[in-house]
């Protein structure tokens, strides 16, 4: 017995218009009920076959009594009600089965490949919980469609971007709330990735980067006409500086000597501002801040070199601070775009890695790369005497469509100058 | 119909601009005449009329009953008769008793009569809190109206508009609605150059490229300072005042949207089911793909307005929530 | 009356046939209310009315055929197909519409008399209601604005005894309607509605003096329904003897038989006008039958008046 108003609570079956054995389709009219205020037309929502009538005219029903049956075509005939009930009165039955999911539970089950119909329901009513998915799922096996229908959290705007730059989303670190993947950071990787467009099976992460690595580098080799200078620098007094400063501050807060070298690079731009900016392919343009891109490892293979941005104006404390932050940050894929977006001039430093001297290649759109090999204690020229003392090899990869070697030159003797009056660092 | 007057160039309050605007509308068009419960001797409930009453006599400044339902519905027969009322209703609340006018007579003569009947009336109206009048005085309601095909809203925000948005409305053929924010009328500023303005569009008061700010009437001033704290943090904020809230000008809202990609809608209105519950389903209806973050929304706390000072304070959209609201479109 | 008879019966019809939707409230049975007024009117005075129109819409002089076309949703219709039997609307004849707001019309009364006191006019507004819209505020509200103000409205209370299904003495504590009114400060009386005559005498009257005091005057005409308040309406709520008691006073009846012993009509003339009638009415579902709907691509017209040309 439908309702057919708030107030109504039993109806009275008037008349038949169907019988059993008969066909009836969704939306046909069955039976005529007497409400309270007058006779209605009762719709049926099922389409089968009409299989008992249950109640007989003249009789007075409360809402929600099934009034008949009617067989869905299922393999065994079960009843159905004829009409909507306030709520199922009879637990679903494999002839009217059809699994009630909501829209999220259906994506996850199409995007694990689970067939909903053979998923046992643990929510109200037999319902398909997300959970019941997500347990089929992992008894199946994980198929490369499933894992790439994972969706990533990016905004709208960031997939048109992505979509019309030709930038797979995959493997862009989101700099959004929840790690989602802002307009920044395609444009960002979009500028990394220059002109070419990333080679369709960089499906993974560790593969988009080695594509915009190789992309360009061999854009750097192709266009920029490298010039390469290296300088050999004593770091006594600026290691012994570095060790006072260090006795005073807590641990947590002491100062490696990489942040002494960074300071020194960024410092002795204002020495030749000519080696940092952009090169447009067709002209060089300044920059007027000094946004220190430093080329970081990954774990998984692979560098990025995000920007500390003013590097120098920051103090060495700060620095040392700011590149722990990127380290950490970068190896955790949460990037900011715009630190990978604007980079100036880019220091690379191998030290770790027991090497003496970088020949390094420039990040385009930037015009220099400034290379830090290991700190080693090395014999050398002290008061005309030979003595031993801590040393660095600082290189400079240059373009030379910007500056000549005399001004590397003098760039790398700046860096020199800094490093031999360490109170002016730090 | 005689020519504009000259308006001052001296500053005004919003109120004497109000008030600037019915005297110039009554001397410019006979039929034009304003009607609502104390308008004449006492001069208004906020003041707006004062004065009125002795220069335009108790024909055309006309005191009326306590009978909302009545006075509105005789102002839309008066306009289907050929006369251009302003009906004033003391404030959004009360207006609810007047409300089967505005809705079954006003908003729908001309749809019904197949275009034959017009009701070309202004009806305005207190609106919004601050002033700690309580739960029966102090409600943000034309959201309501602004749901109304046949009716146009206006929310001046601004001295000028105030002035300038009247004399449109009274040319308007359509029932025209115009709610002024009562914490604005002893707000002054310049009517110059606006002894007309357009009702049609949205202003933009000020540029901004990392967020765009919508607000309107009592909220513009909110949204404006707000703009001026983020910009001290280096963010840049567009602030749209809608001031046409039906039919809203969606052309202004989207093309901010689409050079800041990020949104914030202010509304004084609660929440659920509300104006800026519409700007925000428009701006992903017409600008999805240009957003990079959802749009944010600061509204009035969904309960009915406390009397106590701090409590309406803590209720009503300050400029803290709205750069809060900001800073999360785009931190 | 007899049109409106005949129209009203064939409207049942074609309701019948699903030709007409929505609601469809009759005025059989009241007739002699509508025509009587109507002919004590000016062709200027203004008239607002109520959704039980039809009968004061064909008085008033709307065409049949716009009506009609109305009923079925044409776009020939008097509200291009946007009203239908409720909302009935036409300009030339200063119908200001129904309003199915039960006391919904009663302000508009009032503005548009107040319209006329400014700008100078002297002509009546006739306002129609029902006894229902007595309990209604909007009612009590009017009739104080229009005292107050010496406006020139002719409030015209058609008290049927029901207001849909409720009878007068189970919703109003006084049931003497006129003496309600008189205490607002108007002249104020109650008039037999089954008789035309005596509703256009009282009608006269009353227009007259609302013409030359530039007051509101107020007439309740004591009719009746013949048929139910609608069509969705069962009708369980009156005694089928108090219909058939009504009935006997069918205001067609009784003019019919008034004019034939005045020798004003005859038999054959009565058929006559019958079968005229009965010629206008089948011409004007011919013509609705016939008429274009309104496009779907002017659903939106006439929300806002850009580009109407309203006056």
């Amino acid at each position: 017995m439908p309702s057919l108003g708030a107030d109504m609570d039993h109806g009275t079956l008037v008349e038949w218009l169907v019988h059993p054995g008969q066909q009836v389709r969704r939306g046909d009219v069955v039976a005529v009920v007497d409400t309270a205020k007058a006779n209605v037309e009762v719709e049926c929502f099922t389409s089968g076959v009409v299989d008992q009538l249950l109640v007989e005219p003249g009789v007075r029903v409360p809402v929600g009594a099934v009034l008949a049956t009617i067989t869905t075509g299922g393999p065994e005939p079960e009843p159905a009600p004829a009409a909507p009930q306030p709520a199922p009165t009879a637990p679903a039955t494999a002839a009217v089965r059809s699994p009630v999911t909501s829209p999220l539970v259906r994506r996850l089950a199409d995007a694990a490949h689970v067939d909903l119909g053979t998923v046992h329901g643990t929510g109200p009513g037999g319902r398909v919980t997300h959970a019941d998915v997500r347990a089929a799922s992992s008894t199946t096996e994980r198929t490369p469609a499933a894992v790439a229908a994972v969706r990533i959290r990016s905004s709208p705007l960031a997939r048109k971007l992505a979509q019309e730059l030709g930038v797979p989303l995959t493997g862009i670190a989101g700099s959004g709330p929840g790690g989602a993947v802002r307009a920044a950071d395609v444009t960002a990787t979009a500028a990394a990735l220059t002109a070419a467009p990333a080679p369709a099976e960089t499906a993974d992460r560790t593969m988009a980067i080695r594509a915009q690595i190789a992309t360009s580098m061999a854009r750097a080799k192709r266009e920029i006409p490298h010039y390469y200078l290296a300088q050999t620098i004593d770091l006594e007094a600026a290691l012994r500086r570095l060790r006072e400063h260090n006795r005073t501050v807590p641990v947590a807060e002491r100062v490696l000597p990489a942040a002494l070298l960074l300071k020194a690079a960024a410092m002795a731009v204002s020495t030749v501002p000519d080696l940092n900016g952009f090169h447009t392919g067709t002209a060089f343009h300044r920059s007027a801040a000094v946004h220190l891109g430093v080329a970081i490892s990954l774990r998984e293979g692979g560098l990025v070199a995000p920007a500390i941005h003013d590097a120098d104006k920051l103090t060495v404390p700060e620095l040392m601070a700011a590149l722990k932050d990127l380290v950490a940050r970068t190896r955790a894929g949460r990037l900011r775009a715009a630190e990978l977006a604007d980079p100036t001039i880019t220091v690379s430093s191998l030290g770790e890695q027991g090497v003496d001297t970088i020949h390094g290649v420039i990040y385009p759109p930037q015009v220099a790369l400034v290379g830090f090999g290991a700190i080693r204690d090395r014999p050398c020229a002290v008061d005309g005497l030979l003595g031993v003392h801590p040393t660095v090899t600082a290189s400079l990869a240059a373009d030379h469509r910007v500056t000549d070697g005399i001004s590397g030159a003098r760039y790398l003797l700046a860096v020199e100058r800094l490093l031999n009056q360490p109170d002016k660092l730090l | 119909m005689t020519p504009a007057t000259a308006t001052a160039q001296a500053e005004l309050t919003y109120r004497e601009a109000v008030r600037e605007a019915i005297r110039d509308a009554m001397r410019r068009d006979e039929r034009v005449f304003l009607m609502g419960e104390d308008v004449g001797q006492y001069g208004g409930a906020f003041g707006v009329s004062l004065g009125l009453l002795e220069e335009f006599g108790a024909d055309r400044i006309r005191d009326t009953p306590l009978s909302e339902s009545a006075f509105v519905g005789a102002g839309i027969g008066a306009a289907m008769g050929g006369m251009r009322p302003i009906v004033e209703i003391m404030t959004v609340n009360f207006s609810l008793l007047a409300l089967d006018q505005i809705l079954n007579n006003a908003a729908t003569l001309l749809h019904m009569s197949g275009g034959q009947f017009g009701a070309p009336l202004v009806i305005r109206m207190t609106t919004g809190g601050g002033r700690q009048l309580a739960a029966q005085h102090s409600h943000s309601l034309e959201g309501w109206y602004a749901h109304i095909p046949g009716l146009r809203i206006l929310s001046p925000a601004t001295v000028a508009d105030a002035r300038g948005m009247l004399w449109p409305a009274l040319r308007c053929p359509d029932p025209v609605l115009i709610f002024e924010h009562g914490s604005l009328y002893n707000a002054t500023g310049s009517p110059a150059g606006h002894d007309s303005a357009d009702i049609t569009t949205a202003a933009i008061r000020r540029t901004g490229s990392d967020v765009t700010i919508v607000a309107y009437g009592g909220t513009l001033g909110t949204a404006l300072t707000a703009a001026d704290r983020l910009a001290e943090q280096s963010i840049s904020a567009d602030v749209i005042d809608l001031r046409v809230l039906r039919p809203l000008d969606d052309a202004t809202i989207m093309e901010s949207v689409r050079r800041t990609h990020r949104a914030v809608v202010v509304d004084e209105g609660w929440r659920s089911g509300s104006l800026s519950a519409e700007i925000a389903a428009r701006i992903t209806e017409q600008a999805f793909y240009d957003l990079d973050a959802p749009v944010g929304r600061v509204c009035s706390a969904e309960v009915p307005m406390p009397y106590a000072a701090h409590l309406e304070q803590a209720a009503l959209p300050q400029p803290g929530a709205v750069v809060d609201a900001v800073r999360a479109v785009v931190a | 009356m007899l049109r409106i008879r005949r129209f009203e019966e064939r409207c049942v019809e074609l309701y019948s046939a699903t030709k007409i939707r929505g609601f469809l409230h009759l005025y059989i049975g009241e007739e002699a209310v509508a025509a009587g007024v109507m002919a004590a009117l000016e062709p200027a005075d203004a008239v607002v009315s109520t959704y039980r129109e039809h009968g004061h819409a064909l008085a008033r002089g709307v065409p049949m055929d716009a009506i009609m076309a109305e009923m079925y949703g044409k776009a020939t219709g008097c509200s291009r197909g946007r009203g239908g039997s409720m909302h009935l609307f036409d300009r030339a004849t200063n119908f200001h519409g129904g309003s199915a707001i039960v006391g919904g019309g009663l302000p508009l009364a009032v503005g548009l008399a107040l319209a006329d006191r400014m700008a100078g006019r002297s002509r009546v507004t006739a306002c129609f209601f029902g006894d229902g819209a007595v309990a209604e505020g909007e009612f009590h509200e009017c009739l104080n604005l229009a005292a107050l103000w010496h406006l020139p409205v002719l409030f015209l209370c058609e008290n049927n005894l029901y207001a849909m299904g409720t009878r007068i003495d189970r919703a109003q504590a006084n049931t003497d309607l006129a003496a309600r009114a008189a205490t607002y400060g108007m002249t104020a009386h109650a008039v037999d509605g089954m008789d035309a005559l005596e509703v256009e005498k009282a009608a006269r009257r009353a227009a007259a003096a609302v013409r030359a005091t530039g007051s509101p005057y107020f007439l309740e005409l004591r009719t009746y329904r013949f048929r139910a308040h609608s069509m969705y309406d069962p009708d369980r709520y009156r005694d089928k003897a108090e219909i058939a008691r009504w009935q006997q006073r069918d205001p067609i009846d009784t003019l019919a038989r008034r004019m034939i012993s005045d020798g004003e009509l005859d038999e054959p003339g009565l058929a006559q006008l019958n079968a005229d009638v009965e010629a206008e009415v089948a011409a004007s579902v011919t013509a609705a039958e016939q008429a274009p709907v309104e496009p779907v691509d002017q659903l939106t017209r006439f929300v806002y008046a850009d580009n109407e040309g309203l006056p």
